[in-house]
C-alpha cells in the first residue's frame, strides 16, 4: 500500500480492494437512493426482502451501487455483509457508530460516506414498508425526511453557488 | 504483480542519474558556505554562480537576473506578494488566471486580506485566457499580472508571449509560472516579454526543494527572507548549492535534449491518447493542439476518480485526479471547474503525465488495464450509459 492512501483503515482498504456485494440485485423488493452527484458521491442500495425460520422480515439479499471515492466503495461493501440474513428490526436499529466500530477510525472528512451508506439502506427499507402499505416507524421516518431534505438542501446550495458563480464573472 | 508504471510526471521526476553524479561531491567534499572567504567558501560560490549562468542559458537571462529559492511555490509567493509590497505607491491591484496553481491563487486570496484587489481571469473551455479580457482587466493602478505558462492539470500552453507584448505595452509587471513547461518548450524572457519567472527543478529530473525566481533587472521587489543577503539581497539563507548545481545539471541536460524529447513524448502521447478515447465515453480536458507534449488529462462518465486512480495503482499504475474525493477540501479540482467541467465530470478525471523514463511498452500496459478498471468501476456505478 502507498503511504498517501494510509489515512484510511486497513478494513477500508481490504473491503476495497475485494468488494463484496456491489452491483445490482434482479427484480429487488425496493431500492433506496442517497447522495447527490452535485456533492459527490452516489449510493444505491437494493434489498431482497424474505422470511426467516421464525417468520421475522429479514434482509435475503442486498447489494449496492456506488459511484464514489475507496471509502464510499468500503464502507458499502462492509454494510452489505454487515446486514445481510439480518431482521427488518435489527437494521432500523443499526447507527453509522456501529459502521466506524468496523472500519475503525476514518478521516473526518470521509465520514460522511458512511452516513450516506446507512441511509440509502434506511432509504430501501422505508421504500419496502410503503410499497407494503406498513405503518413507518417514527425513526425511519426521521431518517427519510432528513434524506430528501438534505438533497433539497444541496440542491439549492448549488443554484445559489452557480448563480454567485454567474456575478462574479 | 506485473509492471511498475509512473505516469504521474507532473507531479515529480525522479532525479536523472547524470544529475545525482554532478551533485554527489557537493554534500559532504565541497560542502563549503557560499558566503566564506576561504577556500571551501569560494568553491561553493564558483558552482553557486556557474549553476546560474547555466539556468540563465535556458531561458536567455542574465545569470544576475536569476534568484534560486526553494522552489515554485516560494518562487510564486515571492514574486506576487514582492512585487505587490514594493510597488504599493503605483497601485494595489494585480491580475492572475483563474487556473493557477494554489500557490499563486493563494498569495493573491492573502494579499486581498492585505488590502490588495485581485482580478482572476476567466479561461474558456480549453483553458485558454482571454487576451481581450485580460486588456480590459489593466486598470491605471494595476501593478502586476500573472499568467502561468502551462497549465499543471491539463496542459493547456498560454499565450504568454502576446499576454507579455500587453503587459509591457501597457506598463505593467508580467509574472509566468513555468514549472511544467520549462525544460519541456522553449521560453525567452526577452522575445517573450517577461518581468518575472518562477521554475522549478523537481519537475525536470532535478532533486527537490530547489527553483528560482526570474527577475527582469530593474523589477522593483521585496524580499520575504530578511538574513544575511544571500542571492542579491533578495532571499537570504544559507544556499543550497548541492541542490542548485544538481537543478542546472538538470536544467542544461532538458535544454540539450529538448527537441528531440519534446518530440518523442508527443508521439507517445498521441498512442495514449488514442488509445484512452477509445474508451466509451470517455473524453479529453485540455486543448486539442496546444498542449504540452507530456500532460493528458481524460474524464469518464459515471465514475470516480479517487477510486479509478487507486484501482490502477493495485496494478502499478501511478495516476492522478482532480476528483473531490481526493482533495482535503472535498472540492474538484478549481481548474477542471474553470474550463466549465459539471462537478459529477470533474469527479471522474485522470490525469496522466509522461516523461524521460515513459517507453511504448508502458503505455501499452497502461491501455490494456486502463479500460478494464474503468469497466470495472462502471459495473457498480448507478449510472449505467447516463446520469439519472
Amino acid at each position: 500500500m502507498r503511504k498517501e492512501f494510509l489515512p484510511y483503515s486497513k478494513e477500508i482498504i481490504r473491503h476495497f480492494k475485494h468488494p463484496k456485494g456491489l452491483g445490482r440485485i434482479k427484480n429487488p423488493s425496493a431500492i433506496g437512493k442517497a447522495g447527490n452527484i452535485i456533492c459527490g458521491d452516489v449510493l444505491w442500495c437494493y434489498i431482497k426482502v424474505g422470511k426467516n425460520k421464525r417468520g421475522e422480515e429479514i434482509i435475503k439479499d442486498v447489494r449496492m451501487e456506488v459511484f464514489g471515492c475507496i471509502v464510499a466503495i468500503g464502507i458499502s461493501s462492509l454494510l452489505t455483509r454487515m446486514v445481510k440474513g439480518k431482521t427488518i428490526e435489527e437494521i432500523l436499529e443499526l447507527t453509522k457508530d456501529d459502521i466506524l466500530k468496523k472500519t475503525g477510525p476514518l478521516p473526518p472528512i470521509k465520514v460522511h460516506c458512511s452516513i450516506l451508506a446507512l441511509d440509502a439502506l434506511h432509504e430501501a427499507i422505508y421504500n419496502y414498508l410503503v410499497k407494503k402499505k406498513r405503518k413507518i416507524p417514527e425513526k425511519l421516518r426521521k431518517v427519510h425526511e432528513r434524506v430528501v431534505n438534505t438533497l433539497k438542501e444541496i440542491e439549492k446550495r448549488h443554484e445559489e453557488f452557480l448563480k454567485l458563480e454567474e456575478k462574479l464573472r | 504483480m506485473g509492471m511498475k508504471v509512473y505516469m504521474d510526471y507532473a507531479a515529480t521526476t525522479p532525479v536523472d542519474p547524470r544529475v545525482l553524479k554532478v551533485m554527489r561531491p557537493y554534500f559532504s567534499k565541497k560542502f563549503g558556505n557560499t558566503m566564506s572567504l576561504h577556500s571551501f567558501g569560494r568553491e561553493a560560490k564558483k558552482a553557486l554562480e556557474d549553476s546560474r549562468e547555466k539556468i540563465a542559458k535556458v531561458i536567455n537571462a542574465n545569470p544576475s537576473e536569476i534568484i534560486f529559492t526553494s522552489g515554485a511555490t516560494e518562487s510564486n509567493n515571492l514574486a506576487l506578494k514582492g512585487v505587490a509590497f514594493a510597488n504599493k505607491k503605483k497601485g494595489k491591484h494585480l491580475i492572475v488566471s483563474s487556473i493557477e496553481h494554489h500557490c499563486v491563487l493563494d498569495s493573491a486570496r492573502w494579499l486581498e486580506k492585505q488590502g490588495f484587489e485581485i482580478t482572476y481571469l476567466k479561461v474558456d473551455k480549453h483553458g485558454l485566457v482571454n487576451l481581450a479580457e485580460l486588456e480590459d482587466s489593466i486598470r491605471e493602478d494595476t501593478i502586476l499580472v500573472s499568467v502561468m505558462h502551462a497549465n499543471n492539470e491539463i496542459g493547456t500552453i498560454e499565450p504568454i508571449k502576446e499576454v507579455g507584448k500587453i503587459c509591457r505595452e501597457k506598463g505593467v509587471y508580467f509574472h509566468t509560472d513555468v514549472a511544467q513547461s520549462f525544460g519541456k518548450i522553449p521560453i525567452d524572457v526577452k522575445k517573450m516579454n517577461i518581468d518575472l519567472l518562477t521554475a522549478s527543478s523537481h519537475k525536470i529530473y532535478g532533486p527537490k526543494g530547489v527553483g528560482f525566481l526570474f527577475i527582469r533587472e530593474g523589477v522593483e521587489i521585496e524580499p520575504l527572507l530578511h538574513g544575511g543577503g544571500h542571492e542579491f539581497g533578495l532571499r537570504s539563507s544559507t544556499v543550497n548549492v548541492a541542490g542548485i548545481v544538481g537543478f542546472a545539471e538538470a536544467a542544461e541536460i532538458a535544454r540539450k535534449e529538448m527537441k528531440r524529447e519534446a518530440e518523442r513524448l508527443t508521439k507517445l502521447r498521441r498512442k495514449l491518447e488514442r488509445g484512452v478515447l477509445k474508451i466509451k465515453n470517455s473524453h479529453l480536458n485540455g486543448h486539442p493542439i496546444k498542449r504540452l507534449p507530456n500532460i493528458s488529462n481524460f474524464w469518464f462518465d459515471f465514475i470516480e476518480g479517487e477510486a479509478l486512480v487507486m484501482y490502477l495503482d493495485q496494478k502499478g499504475i501511478a495516476a492522478s485526479t482532480g476528483s473531490a474525493c481526493s482533495s482535503e477540501s472535498l472540492e474538484p479540482s478549481h481548474v477542471l471547474l474553470a474550463i466549465g467541467l459539471k462537478p459529477h465530470q470533474a469527479q471522474g478525471s485522470l490525469r496522466l503525465s509522461i516523461g524521460r523514463f515513459t517507453t511504448k511498452k508502458e503505455v501499452d500496459w497502461v491501455l490494456k488495464v486502463l479500460p478494464e478498471v474503468v469497466e470495472r468501476l462502471r459495473k457498480i456505478s448507478p449510472f449505467k450509459g447516463k446520469w439519472s
